[in-house]
């Protein structure tokens, strides 16, 4: 099982990049399953909040939060602090939404592209970067994702951003 | 059918609207308030052609699925622990009156401390209110229910209210792929409601009656045997579905390895899962683990639970309940049934969850090894 925690702040779409890359996932064919949920408990705009998506090729059965991940995304920078390393399985990958460079981190100004495409958060890229180091979803598959369950007004736009954050 | 990525509640939704109620009565309460969402926006986009009435409160909620019923429709509400509290007054008079309302309730814990994360102690309190009370696993059993909840409760010999429960946020805020079946598909499993038991300006009858000492206990003795009804129902209606959907159920239990198990974990709702994944793990390392999850704890199936555990050395209730002072409800109802029918094995309470509280694989695979281990171990164990 691969599993992915993102991180971000109430407003920013941490879970509906959560949600459309669990869904994304299960493009991939009848033995693709995934769970996609957000840290639960009260919905504050700006507070710190959690996202987890689980990905197999069996039905997931743990539903608890991730406590050790093959990614951890975060989407604002403010919110890194050393200790988020403890939720990184051996070998996971680390990705901050950043100008600047971390150690043992990939860092990529996904609010650089966002502010281009004029997308006021950064979730679809950042979750279009992610493609680039999990082979579990395409870009492709993310698109069909965001064809099917963001509302329509911002799906082209949205698709854009996946393909943008993917080069 | 669409395969569609889906939260419980969600999914739940999306079944309410292939059964078509007429009437829609509920007041939002977190983690339910998605389902009520979901389904106020089917009505607006005309997808779901319901009445949808807001309400000042959850008491009003079921009075007004108790009024819609009295007139022969079909009515759906929705609520969450201190919501079930409150309308608790009104479901006895639900029960009571043999209307087959269906409810979801999504669990969660019961105030003080206030508390809105997910336990089963909302509904379990309310066992004894005459209604009907399945426990979802997942998503797509959250559909599924909802479809068969109506072609259960309905059914002339039963006529009870059924309650769907879905584990607050773990189930209910949790997105997984659900097949959706079409609405011709859906209108074949389930037939349009029909009874004699409403006011009709042709057949006038009394409703919201009173019955003294005389007669009461026959009302009672009445809705018991109805209730006893449902098993039958479940049954026909799981194989009625099974050859639409494709998809069997297994009725009021499901037995996972219990077979030739040594230790086996009794549990409902969505824990069941990770039970059974820690059972296969256990068993790659000799120790033979199962699992018994009780799908339906009203009508509760004494006999068949009785049975399938009965040559296991050790068994344990995991329940995300506790009756203070005594013991966790589903453990007492599981050592009646043990005692009843003959099945003298060790039994042993485990009450987790509480108030949100994760259950690890850790604390699952505990419980299985303690009961392997010859140790003393208390009867009731808070984890």
């Amino acid at each position: 099982m691969k599993e992915i925690i993102w991180i971000g702040r109430g407003g920013q779409g941490a879970f509906t990049a959560a949600k459309l890359f669990g869904a994304a996932y299960t493009e991939n064919g009848d033995d693709a399953y995934s769970l996609s949920f957000p840290s639960f408990g009260p919905e504050r705009r700006g507070a710190p909040v959690r996202a987890f998506t689980k990905l197999d090729n069996k039905r997931v059965s743990d539903r608890s939060q991730t406590e050790k991940a093959d990614y951890v995304v975060i989407l604002d920078e403010t919110l890194y602090n050393d200790s988020i390393r403890e939720h990184l399985k051996e070998n996971g990958t680390l990705i901050i939404n950043s100008s600047s460079e971390y150690e043992n981190a990939i860092s990529f100004d996904g609010s650089a592209l966002a502010k281009n495409l004029r997308l006021p958060v950064v979730n679809t890229v950042m979750a279009g970067y992610l493609t680039k180091f999990c082979d579990l979803v395409s870009v492709d598959e993310l698109k069909t994702a965001i064809e099917k369950y963001m509302p329509e007004r911002i799906r082209e736009k949205n698709k854009n951003a996946v393909q943008e954050a993917a080069q | 059918m669409a395969k569609k990525y889906l939260s419980g509640n969600e999914a739940f939704a999306e079944g309410i609207r292939l059964a078509k109620p007429h009437v829609i009565s509920a007041y939002p309460i977190t983690p339910q308030t998605i389902v009520v969402e979901r389904l106020s926006e089917m009505v607006e986009d005309g997808s779901l052609k319901s009445e949808f009435i807001h309400v000042e409160s959850e008491h009003s909620a079921l009075s007004c699925a108790i009024g819609a019923s009295s007139v022969g429709a079909r009515a759906f509400t929705a609520t969450s622990s201190q919501g079930l509290l409150y309308m608790a007054e009104c479901l006895t008079y639900a029960s009571g009156g043999r209307y087959p309302i269906v409810m979801m309730n999504a669990n969660r814990s019961t105030a003080l401390p206030w508390n809105i994360y997910g336990d089963q102690r909302d509904s379990i309190s309310q066992l004894d209110s005459g209604w009907i009370q399945a426990y979802a696993e997942n998503a797509q059993e959250s559909l599924d229910l909802a479809l068969m909840s109506y072609y259960i409760a309905e059914k002339p010999d039963v006529l009870t209210p059924y309650m769907a429960n879905l584990d607050g946020f773990v189930l209910t805020h949790t997105y997984e792929t659900v097949d959706v079946p079409t609405h011709e598909q859906a209108d074949e499993f389930l037939p349009p409601y029909e009874t004699t038991n409403k006011l009709d300006l042709d057949n006038p009858q009394n409703a919201g009656f009173s019955a003294g000492p005389e007669y009461n206990y026959i009302f009672k003795q009445k809705e018991h045997e109805g209730m006893l009804n449902a098993f039958a129902a479940i049954d026909e209606a799981e194989e009625k579905f099974a050859k639409i959907f494709g998809r069997k159920y297994t009725g009021p239990i499901e037995e996972y390895k219990t077979e030739d198990a040594d230790y086996i974990i009794i549990t409902l709702g969505s824990i069941a899962g990770l039970c059974k994944k820690t059972a296969d793990e256990l068993r790659e390392k000799g120790i033979k683990a199962g699992v018994l999850r009780i799908r339906y704890l009203r009508p509760f199936p004494s006999e068949k639970i009785a049975k399938a555990v009965e040559n296991a050395k050790a068994v344990a209730v995991l329940e995300k309940d506790i009756s203070f002072g005594n013991e966790g409800t589903v453990y007492s109802n599981v050592n009646s049934a043990l005692l009843k029918y003959g099945a003298f094995v060790k039994s042993y309470n485990f009450v987790g969850g509480l108030g949100g509280k994760n259950i690890s694989e850790e604390d699952i695979e505990n419980i299985y090894l303690s009961l392997s281990d010859d140790k003393d171990i208390d009867f009731v164990n808070f984890i």
